[in-house]
């Protein structure tokens, strides 16, 4: 019985001290080692990480670099968990963007904003900013650059005669329609409107493009505006109305991909990754060679020309970690200029000036895809909007999927769910 | 007549019992050697037209261009079979013998461990991922096969003493009678007539702690960082990238994953004979 | 002089000694966890570095149990687990007792009852997922085929239908667990007991319901304990095939408790929640010891 007191105690002390004293740990100096976390298809491949890596150590050998793969889904709750220790299992780690003010406020990410030279502030995309810097606080450097795009099939679309995709939301139902009654195809419209954070994603695209927002100006919820029920019933219609797809209501981005893929849609709204994958890849798709990107269409009236989400990530070092110093000079050479522009087959770097002059032809060189989706993302980019950056979004997120599927199944009106969501963003604010 | 009757009703019985079986079993190979564009198809290609090997060329063979994760599978169901085959052969051993204690010896609080063993399953292990993970970082475990067989041997130990108490339970009392009549003590008993006669609830019990082991998630993915310890679900879990899922590679992994324990049912299946007891207990 | 040990005496030790290694394991494993866990549940705990801790005492348990949300979610489990549960108890005891009998094919079956068990959880629930899309899906496929519907149904959109294609996936998963632990407990049971059953005149029901199905009885109570328990912890499966939707159709209550803890980081309200799970369990368990267990009963 005393053995078993005192292990309690012990391992409750443990916890308690993890998760209550902050004391930073001295620095240390010498050879370090640094852990990195972050998820396959982040960017450069395993090999090119490893020659990063190698790059990295001619100038710094005596900091020596291990990094971890794993699955996106489970990023969050190995950081989490590895910040429970101290110190903690990794000293840098890929976030999310949605992540950002709930690490910043758990006091997990090392506060960067010092360590970042003007220079660097200006010549790296504004937006991109918007990833890591939360209460003005720079918490990471961003990384892979990401947002939503418009696709068409360019096919069907002249199948029922129609030249160029539409510009408006509204125009894209009038072509939906001719494509509908020609029996081209039986709902023009795919989205990924499940029960996931792929929904807020698409929400806060027709959102913003309706001319709405989010979070008012004081960061209270204004998506259950007029706009915001107009938005909703919006989307319900289209399902009532066969031009979208009703196993939307299940959907997550890699069935919109699969069921572009078929060529049973016409119009799908999706990240870039979809691109290369529909059009060029024979084995994964059936409509390659049919498909083009266009900006995202807006709605009339709204005052507004496009509208597209911002869904990137950022490379951050852990508060805690006893190399910080090391870890943070890993980081700052991995997002470097030189590195994101020798590295950038399959990432979009966030330098501005990678999208420039020669640079911007090898970027756009890489591959097929790259021709059509470096031009794009510059084109779309001034329009992307990110989300609140507040540090309760995951249940917040949570509560507005559930509302736009309680809307979507109606089993509540638009007013109704969106109000109750918004009431519990309101509660979680407190 | 009768029996011809029955035999062909029994027939039609297990046909059945094996399409139930194999109709989505089916589906997981065709899935593994189809590209995703003929996977899309529709109507539905029953039999690929173009039928790839590719996913199993890419886990078994890899090349410089596969997936990290592909690269590494082979890696992770050694790990996972390592684990397994640990938490297996120490709870069945452990596990009959603490089944044999509750069961037949009489001593007090019998009935409470009995219950308490099984409260300790209670609690989702959800909950108890943080404080095993502090516990492992602190006593240098983290990332090593040991802390998972511990962790396992935990939730497994407390099933696996019911299950064999149950096997334990349906044995006539007068075999064992009959032993310690003819001189055998306790232990003896245990080892000489009990355990040959539960040999199907060892197999049994055994495939069960095995296979608890075998598809356990969470835990080996906090517990785990490198493909040094990675089990299996978590390699497949690796599949799936922010938004790509690679489908064919997962259906391939689920494939490869089922095939040790079927291999291992297959050896150990000679030991599930019944009847082993028929006639023993004769007047 | 050594005096001999009485029986009871004897038994007592060998009981000891065959019960502390898996004692050991046990307790060592799980009873820090577990008091960590009853210990947090009596705080609120916000998620961080150098964030305190609030003593809240019951507040936690209170906050959940009255939240409409959380009867719903033990509701959906409820269902969840029975259906789940009853019917694979049914197939598998039917399984069980077919393989027994020895029919051709009989080692087949139940070597070929270990490839569902086998795959892992995750590809179990992309496979369903795969099986039941409203677009490329092999359920839609077949149907379509077989002309019981004229055009594909997007299954997951629908909660009630969801649920129930989300336990169809989990029954797939485990009826081979029941059936093989009841094979494996026919297999134990004395053979010549049918014999005499028959010689005595017993017609094949009577048989079954009067002496096999108790002599299962033992069997029957550990498989329903550890599948109503993994049943309640059905995390992975659904948040595979629908994460929770359609309009959380189908979160139960331990995909809420991952919510809470993991997602939303209340760590306090989410130990909370894993011991309100424990002790619906713990309910359930004596509910099937109180029908099922009857420990002096000799044949």
């Amino acid at each position: 019985m005393k053995t078993i007191r005192s292990m309690l105690f012990a391992l409750i002390a443990i916890v308690l001290i993890a998760s209550v004293v902050g004391c930073q740990p001295k620095q240390a100096s010498g050879p370090v080692t640094i852990r990195v976390l972050t998820m396959e298809q982040a960017g450069p491949t395993v090999d090119e990480m490893n020659a990063i890596v190698a790059e990295f150590n001619e100038a710094n050998p005596d900091i020596k670099v291990e990094i971890e793969y794993v699955a996106y889904d489970a990023l969050h709750d190995k950081i989490t968990t590895a910040m429970a220790s101290n110190p903690p299992a990794y000293d840098v780690f890929l976030a999310d963007d949605i992540w950002y003010a709930e690490f910043a406020k758990s006091g997990y990410v090392l506060d960067g904003t010092d360590r970042v030279s003007k220079e660097t502030h200006d010549k790296i995309f504004p937006a991109a900013w918007d990833i890591t810097t939360v209460n003005s606080k720079v918490y990471g450097m961003p990384w892979l650059l990401d947002e939503k795009y418009f696709f068409y099939n360019e096919d069907l679309l002249q199948q029922a005669g129609f030249e160029a995709p539409p510009a408006t939301w509204e125009e894209l139902l009038a072509q939906s329609k001719v494509l509908k009654e020609k029996g081209i195809v039986e709902y023009p419209m795919v989205w990924s409107w499940g029960q996931y954070e792929a929904a807020i994603c698409d929400w806060v695209i027709l959102l913003y493009g309706n001319g709405g927002s989010l979070v008012d100006d004081k960061g209270a919820p204004a998506f259950n505006n007029e706009i915001g029920v107009k938005t909703l019933n919006w989307m319900i219609q289209t399902i009532d109305d066969g031009y979208t797809n009703p196993a939307s209501i299940s959907y997550v981005e890699e069935d919109v991909r699969n069921v572009f893929s078929q060529g049973k849609a016409a119009y799908a709204v999706n990240w870039t990754y979809m691109y290369d994958l529909v059009n060029f890849n024979k084995d994964e798709s059936q409509v390659t060679g049919k498909i083009k990107m266009a900006l995202m269409p807006a709605f009339e009236g709204s005052g507004v020309e496009s509208s597209s989400i911002n869904g990137s990530m950022g490379f951050s070092v852990a508060a805690t970690s006893p190399s910080a110093d090391a870890a943070w000079k890993y980081v700052e050479f991995l997002t470097s200029e030189s590195i994101q522009n020798k590295y950038s087959a399959h990432l979009l770097p966030m330098w501005q000036t990678s999208f420039e002059g020669e640079n911007l032809t090898k970027l756009e060189g890489y591959t097929p895809a790259n021709a059509v989706t470096v031009p794009m993302f510059n084109m779309q980019f001034p329009f992307a909007h990110v989300r609140p950056k507040v540090p309760y979004y995951p249940e917040a997120s949570k509560a507005l999927q559930l509302a736009l599927q309680e809307a979507l199944t109606k089993q509540k009106t638009p007013e109704q769910a969106l109000n109750d969501a918004a009431a519990k963003w309101v509660d979680l604010a407190k | 007549m009768k029996k011809k009757l029955r035999v062909v009703l029994l027939s039609i019985l297990v046909l059945l019992a094996l399409l139930f079986v194999y109709v989505p079993v089916a589906w997981l190979v065709i899935s593994s050697v189809s590209s995703r564009s003929e996977l899309l198809s529709t109507p539905i290609h029953w039999i690929p037209q173009q039928p790839t090997l590719q996913n199993y060329i890419n886990i078994l063979s890899p090349s410089q261009g596969t997936s990290e994760v592909a690269k590494t599978f082979r890696i992770t169901l050694w790990n996972s079979l390592m684990v397994a085959s640990s938490v297996t052969v120490i709870a069945l051993v452990f596990g009959s013998l603490a089944a044999y204690a509750l069961i037949r010896l009489r001593f007090p609080f019998r009935q409470t461990l009995l219950i308490g063993i099984l409260g300790t399953r209670m609690i989702p292990e959800i909950s108890l991922v943080i404080p095993l993970y502090l516990f492992a970082t602190r006593f240098g475990l983290f990332n090593s096969p040991i802390i998972l067989v511990i962790t396992y041997l935990s939730f497994a130990l407390p099933f696996a003493i019911w299950l064999m108490a149950a096997f334990f339970e349906s044995i006539p009392v007068e075999l064992e009678d009959a032993a310690r009549i003819d001189g055998c003590n306790r232990l003896e008993t245990l080892w000489r007539i009990i355990m040959p006669i539960s040999a199907p609830g060892l197999v049994s019990t055994g495939l069960f702690v095995f296979l608890t082991a075998w598809d356990e998630f969470f835990f080996a993915l906090i517990l785990t960082s490198t493909v040094s310890a990675k089990t299996v679900p978590v390699a497949i879990a690796e599949f799936t990238g922010r938004y790509v899922v690679d489908v064919g590679g997962m259906m391939t992994g689920g494939v490869l994953a089922a095939i040790p324990p079927v291999l291992l049912s297959l050896i150990f299946q000679r030991y599930i004979v019944s009847g082993l007891t028929a006639g023993a207990v004769k007047g | 002089m050594q005096r001999k040990r009485t029986l009871a005496q004897q038994d007592m030790l060998v009981g000891f000694a065959l019960i502390l290694p898996s004692f050991l394991i046990i307790l060592g494993i799980s009873l820090q966890p577990i008091l960590t866990t009853l210990y947090l549940s009596l705080f609120e705990v916000p998620r961080g570095i150098n964030l305190q801790q609030t003593f809240v005492g019951l507040g936690n348990y209170i906050s959940l149990l009255s939240e409409p949300i959380f009867w719903a979610t033990i509701g959906r489990t409820l269902y969840f687990t029975v259906i789940s549960v009853g019917i694979e108890l049914v197939l598998g005891l039917a399984i069980a007792q077919l393989i027994h009998a020895h029919p051709p094919g009989w080692q087949f079956l139940r070597t070929s009852l270990i490839i569902p068990w086998a795959v892992p959880t995750i590809v179990n629930g992309t496979m369903w997922r795969w099986i039941y899309n409203a677009d490329y899906g092999a359920l839609n496929g077949l149907l379509l085929q077989l002309g019981l519907i004229d055009k594909y149904i997007p299954w997951l959109t629908r909660p009630d239908i969801a649920m129930n294609l989300v336990i169809l996936a989990d029954i797939w998963h485990s009826v081979p667990f029941i059936a093989l632990i009841l094979q494996a407990a026919l297999a134990t049971l004395p053979a010549d007991l049918e014999e005499a059953a028959s010689v005595d005149g017993a017609t094949a029901l009577q048989y079954f319901w009067l002496i096999r199905l108790p002599l299962l009885r033992p069997a029957i109570l550990v498989a329903l304990i550890i599948r109503t328990v993994e049943a309640f912890r059905a995390f992975d499966i659904i948040y595979v095939i629908t994460n929770g939707g359609p309009a959380n159709g189908t979160v139960t209550i331990s995909f809420l408790t991952y919510l809470e803890m993991f997602s939303f980081g209340h760590a306090g309200r989410g130990s909370a929640l894993s011991f309100l799970i424990s002790i619906f369990t713990l309910a359930l368990a004596f509910i099937y010891i109180r029908m099922l267990y009857r420990p002096e009963e000799k044949l």
